[in-house]
C-alpha cells in the first residue's frame, strides 16, 4: 500500500482512478481495451507530481523528511557500506538503540559510522524512541567517534532525529551535557568528519553528531534551531501557523546552502528519497567518496583549523 | 530548543535594578588595556538613558517574593544582592548588575559592546522585538563580555541577561562569547560565563544553533591550553545555551534555586505524559544527582569563583614565575 502525504491526495485520487480502470478491465466480460484512458491518466499523474514536486514549500519538504517509508540511517548504512558491523553501548549506562555505529567500509576506505535511527514500526519505535536519543547515545556515539580519530579512521555521521529526547531520565543523566561535550570533542578530532542531514535535522540532537568538515544534505531533509510546531506554538500560539513558522525558519536545503550552513545537497527522485532508495544511497555514496579523498589529502593540522573556522564563521551581526 | 521556562512570577519580569551596593554605584570605568591598545576593546557605553530608573519609580517602592510571596522593600532588596531576606529566593539580575557584582569596581573593559542583531532570516517581528528588548533593557543584544579582574584574577567574563529577549542566544551572543573565549585563550585568562537563557533564538534560525558549535569550539581550544572555565548557571538558564557552553566547563556552579534544564518541563510532560519529580531542574535536583559542581549563595559568589581560581590557576602561575 502505498502512502499518500496530504499535499499528494492529487496523485492519490489520480491513481486510485487509474487502479480501478486497470480493475475493470480486467474483470469486465466485454472484450473492451481502456489503455488509452489509462495512458492518458499515467501522464496526468505524472504532470501532476512534477507540478506538486517542482514547487514544495518548507512545510511540504518537513512532511516528506518524516516520510513514514523514507529511507533511515540502517538502510543507507546497508546500501552505502559493505562490512558494517554494530557496535554498542557508551559504557556508562545502556545502549541507546535511537543511535547506531559502527565500523564500515566505503568500497577500500575504512571508516567509522554513527547515525540517529529511527523505527520503521510501532514496535522497532518503541525501540528506538522515535530516533530521539538519550544522554547514552550521544556518549555512544563520541566513543565511536573518539575510538575512530585513536585509530585513524575518517567518520560518517547520519543525522535523522526530531531532537534529542525531552524526557525525565534524559534530563537526569544530562542531556544537554552529553550534547555540548560532542560539540567541543568533535572539534577536536583529527579524522575527517562528513555529517549528512538525510531525514531531519532537530536541533540540538542533530548538531550533537554534526560538528564536520563537510554538512551535506539531502534535497528534501531540513535542519532547524526549532521544529515548525515548535515555533509557531512559541510564538503565534498557533498550529494554523505551521507552515508560516518553516517557511520563517529558512530550514531546506537551498535555503540552507544559500545561507552557507550547509555545503552540499544531494538530490532525489521525483516524489521524494522512498521512492528509489537504490539511486539515492548511490548519489550518496559517489558524494562521500568525492568529498572523504579530497579530506584525506589535506592535513590534520589543516583539517582541524579549517573545522575550526568553518564554525567560527557561521554568524550574522553588525558592529557600530 | 528555544522553549522559554515559565516565569515563575509575573512580578518577577518587572524588576529592574542597576546598582550593587558596596560595588557603590558606578558604572565600571573603562580602564585601558595593560597590554597593546586592541581594537575589539570597545569603550562601554554611557549609561542608558533614563530606561531602568524611570521604570523602578513606576513599579513602586515594593515587589513581592515569587518564592515565600512576602512583600520585600525593593531597596532591601537591592542592598541585599537581589537575594530575598526571607526565603534566600535569588531574584534574576540584570547583566550590570553582576558585572559589578563580580569584578573589582573599575576593572571592566567592555569588548564587543557596539556588536547588533540583523534580521538575516527576514523573520516576522524579529526587527520589533530587537528593538523594543534594546529598549527596554538599554542593551544592544543579551549578552555583556569583557575583561576584568576578580580580586587576584584577571578574567574574561560574559554575562547574560534574561530581560533581553529571554536571553535568547543568537549571533550576537554567540560571536561575543566566542571572541572573549579566544581573547582568553590569547592572554591566557580563564573564562567565566554567567548564563541565563531560554535557548536559542528562534529568529535567527540555523544561525542561532551553530553559536552552539562555535563557542564550544572556541571553549575546546581555550582548555588546550590548560585554562579553567567556570559556568555560573543562573536562573533560569535552559536548552540550547545548556547544550553548549554552559555544561562543558572545568567547573559548573549554580546559584540556588536556579531553575536548569535542557528541554521545558512543559514538553517534557507533554512528551512522556509523566509527573515530573518535585524540584525537577532546580539547582538542587542537578547537584543531586552528581551533574554540577556546587550551588554558591550570590552572597559568597565572587569570592568562592575567587578561590577556585587559586587552585585552577596555581600551575599557569608557578609556570610563569619559573619562566
Amino acid at each position: 500500500m502505498k502512502y499518500y502525504l496530504e499535499f499528494e491526495k492529487p496523485v492519490a485520487e489520480l491513481q486510485r482512478k487509474l487502479e480501478e480502470l486497470k480493475r475493470h478491465e480486467e474483470t469486465s466480460s466485454l472484450a473492451i481495451s481502456f489503455q488509452e484512458e489509462i495512458a492518458l491518466i499515467e501522464k496526468k499523474i505524472q504532470e501532476t507530481r512534477e507540478q506538486i514536486f517542482s514547487n514544495l514549500n518548507a512545510h511540504q519538504r518537513v512532511q516528506l523528511a518524516r516520510h513514514p517509508k523514507r529511507p533511515y540511517t540502517l538502510d543507507y548504512i546497508h546500501h552505502i557500506f559493505s562490512d558494517f558491523s554494530e557496535l554498542h553501548g557508551d559504557r556508562l549506562f545502556g545502549d541507546d538503540r535511537a543511535m547506531v555505529g559502527g565500523f564500515a567500509s566505503l568500497d577500500d576506505q575504512k571508516v567509522m559510522v554513527v547515525g540517529t535511527q529511527k523505527g520503521r514500526d510501532t514496535k522497532e519505535n518503541i525501540m528506538r524512541n522515535f530516533g530521539s536519543a538519550h544522554p547514552e547515545g550521544y556518549r555512544k556515539a563520541l566513543r565511536l567517534m573518539k575510538m575512530a580519530d585513536k585509530f585513524s579512521l575518517p567518520i560518517v555521521a547520519f543525522i535523522d532525529t526530531a531532537g534529542a529526547y525531552p524526557g525525565i531520565g534524559a534530563e537526569e543523566r544530562h542531556i544537554a551535557e552529553a550534547i555540548a561535550v560532542n560539540l567541543r570533542e568533535m572539534m577536536l578530532l583529527e579524522v575527517p568528519v562528513i555529517a549528512i542531514v538525510i531525514g531531519e535535522g532537530g536541533s540540538g540532537g542533530a548538531l550533537g553528531i554534526g560538528v564536520a568538515d563537510k554538512v551535506l544534505i539531502l534535497e528534501n531533509a531540513y535542519y532547524s534551531v526549532i521544529s515548525p510546531e515548535g515555533c509557531a506554538a512559541i510564538l503565534w500560539k498557533n498550529q494554523s501557523a505551521i507552515p508560516k513558522a518553516a517557511e520563517s525558519l529558512r530550514i531546506t536545503a537551498d535555503q540552507l546552502q544559500s545561507l552557507k550552513l550547509v555545503d552540499d545537497i544531494i538530490p532525489e527522485p521525483l516524489g521524494g528519497a522512498q521512492n528509489d532508495v537504490d539511486i539515492v544511497a548511490d548519489s550518496i555514496k559517489s558524494t562521500l567518496k568525492s568529498t572523504l579523498s579530497s579530506l584525506l589529502s589535506t592535513s590534520k593540522e589543516d583539517l582541524m583549523k579549517n573545522r575550526y573556522s568553518k564554525f567560527r564563521s557561521l554568524g550574522r551581526f553588525v558592529e557600530a | 530548543m528555544s522553549e522559554r521556562p515559565e516565569k515563575s512570577d509575573k512580578n518577577e519580569t518587572k524588576f529592574f535594578t542597576r546598582r550593587i551596593p558596596g560595588v557603590e554605584s558606578k558604572e565600571p570605568m573603562v580602564t585601558p588595556p595593560s597590554s597593546a591598545p586592541d581594537q575589539s576593546m570597545l569603550k562601554k557605553p554611557k549609561p542608558v538613558s533614563g530606561g531602568p530608573k524611570k521604570r523602578m519609580i513606576a513599579e513602586g517602592t515594593f515587589t513581592k517574593c515569587p518564592k515565600c510571596k512576602e512583600t520585600v522593600f525593593r531597596k532591601e532588596l537591592e542592598a541585599n544582592l537581589n537575594v530575598c531576606r526571607h526565603c534566600e529566593h535569588h531574584f534574576m539580575l540584570t547583566a550590570w548588575d553582576r558585572v559589578h557584582l563580580l569584578v573589582d569596581e573599575d576593572s571592566f573593559e567592555q569588548m564587543d559592546a557596539d556588536m547588533s542583531s540583523v534580521d538575516v532570516l527576514e523573520f516576522p517581528g524579529y526587527l520589533s522585538k530587537l528593538e523594543a528588548n534594546q529598549q527596554k533593557t538599554g542593551m544592544k543584544d543579551a549578552v555583556i563580555t569583557g575583561l576584568g579582574q576578580m580580586e587576584h584574577h584577571r578574567i574574561a567574563l560574559g554575562v547574560m541577561d534574561f530581560s533581553f529577549n529571554g536571553g535568547s542566544m543568537g549571533s550576537v551572543v554567540g560571536e561575543k562569547l566566542t571572541r572573549v573565549i579566544e581573547k582568553g585563550t590569547e592572554l591566557g585568562l580563564p573564562v567565566i560565563i554567567c548564563s541565563t537563557s531560554g535557548g536559542a533564538r528562534m529568529y535567527e534560525g540555523m544561525f542561532s544553533l551553530m553559536q552552539m558549535a562555535k563557542t564550544c569550539g572556541a571553549l575546546a581550544y581555550h582548555g588546550k591550553r590548560k585554562l579553567p572555565f567556570i559556568s555560573l548557571l543562573t536562573d533560569p538558564t535552559m536548552a540550547g545555551v545548556m547544550a553548549s557552553f554552559a555544561t562543558v566547563a572545568d567547573l559548573i556552579i549554580a546559584e540556588p534555586g536556579a531553575r536548569i534544564g535542557f528541554a521545558g518541563p512543559r514538553v517534557i510532560k507533554d512528551t512522556t505524559k509523566a509527573d515530573l519529580p518535585d524540584g525537577f531542574q532546580t539547582a538542587e535536583f542537578l547537584q543531586d544527582r552528581g551533574l554540577i559542581d556546587a550551588i554558591v549563595p550570590r552572597k559568597e559568589l565572587k569570592e568562592q569563583l575567587a578561590y577556585y581560581l587559586d587552585f585552577m590557576m596555581a600551575g599557569h602561575r608557578s609556570a610563569s614565575k619559573a619562566g
